[in-house]
């Protein structure tokens, strides 16, 4: 460890401001670029899964009425 | 070898054998970036001239090197979608553009950061930053580009272009510091020759590359699956795959 203690630590002898920033900006675009894929999936999943049951049904009703 | 490239070619293929790369690549990359960024913030040595703002080199040095490789691979992705019009290929392409200018945005404002504490300034006007900044605009013009037309053939085809006469920049921003003179200091870390810095320091930076180059994989891997499922939900593979959910 190379600070005494933890408000030591969080000021960093006066750079803490630059460093901190630079730490939580780049975690707050790292963790934008992995979760924007994942949120896009699953909405792809959500519609396309309603889209294929609605494909169903009409497929169903259609064939019905071949069979009458 | 071609039957390997043929298949990297195939959407399904490739969607499937990543999905098993997934877990493994997340594990390396998480573990790498926490041991990391702890090892940087808080064990590292200060440095005696610097103080405790060197310490964002952890960030600033990786990124800087995974937006450079990352616009490598666009501009090779880029050669390959132009001659041999592989799918797969220009989904890279796609979405290494998003990614790198993330990271590059990342490498310009930590620079700009680190930069007030030591030289007293955020931002000059010399050849290496000037030379990252005008990567960070191809990035962002490679994504407009694609965005500005209608069908995906004539904006890959486009973008494709674009990619391969940006990449000058890249030896441009490598040897910015020893072709002009620069308030930027010279890499630190060499291949050839011994590195200048402390083991004590120098560790937990080759940790953070790493594990910045982990993530380049992984982010790579999660956009372009995710493209794939879009440009593909017309195929059976793809129906399946939602008929499972």
């Amino acid at each position: 460890m190379q600070f005494d203690s933890f408000s030591d630590f969080l000021t960093m002898g006066g750079h803490g401001v630059y460093v901190w920033t630079v730490y939580g900006i780049a975690l707050l675009v790292l963790s934008a670029l992995v979760i924007t894929p994942l949120r896009r999936d699953r909405r792809f999943f959500v519609e396309q899964s309603m889209l294929l049951r609605r494909d169903r049904t009409v497929d169903r009703k259609t064939t019905d009425i071949d069979s009458e | 070898m071609w039957t390997f490239f043929h298949k990297m070619g195939s959407p399904r293929w490739y969607y499937q054998i990543s999905g098993q790369w997934l877990p493994w690549i997340a594990f390396v990359t998480v573990s790498l970036l926490v041991v990391g960024s702890i090892w940087g913030l808080a064990i590292a040595p200060m440095d005696f001239r610097q103080g405790n703002s060197y310490r964002i080199i952890y960030i600033h040095v990786p990124s800087v090197f995974v937006a450079m490789s990352g616009y490598m691979v666009m501009a090779i992705a880029a050669a390959i979608t132009l001659i041999w019009k592989m799918k797969l290929a220009e989904v890279v392409m796609k979405c290494c553009a998003p990614i790198g200018a993330g990271m590059t945005f990342i490498a310009l404002l930590s620079g700009s950061l680190w930069g007030k504490p030591t030289w007293g300034t955020y931002w000059v006007w010399d050849a290496r930053l000037t030379s990252v900044l005008i990567l960070f605009f191809l990035y962002l013009g490679v994504i407009a580009l694609y965005e500005a037309f209608e069908d995906n053939i004539s904006a890959s085809k486009a973008c494709a272009i674009l990619s391969l006469v940006g990449s000058v920049n890249i030896p441009i921003i490598h040897w910015s510091v020893e072709w002009w003179n620069s308030l930027h200091q010279p890499a630190t870390l060499k291949l050839t020759e011994e590195s200048t810095m402390h083991p004590d320091m120098l560790y937990p930076l080759l940790i953070m590359i790493a594990g910045l180059y982990c993530l380049f994989a992984l982010l790579l891997l999660l956009h372009t699956r995710s493209e794939i499922l879009v440009r593909e939900r017309g195929t059976k593979w793809v129906k399946e795959l939602i008929a499972a959910k």
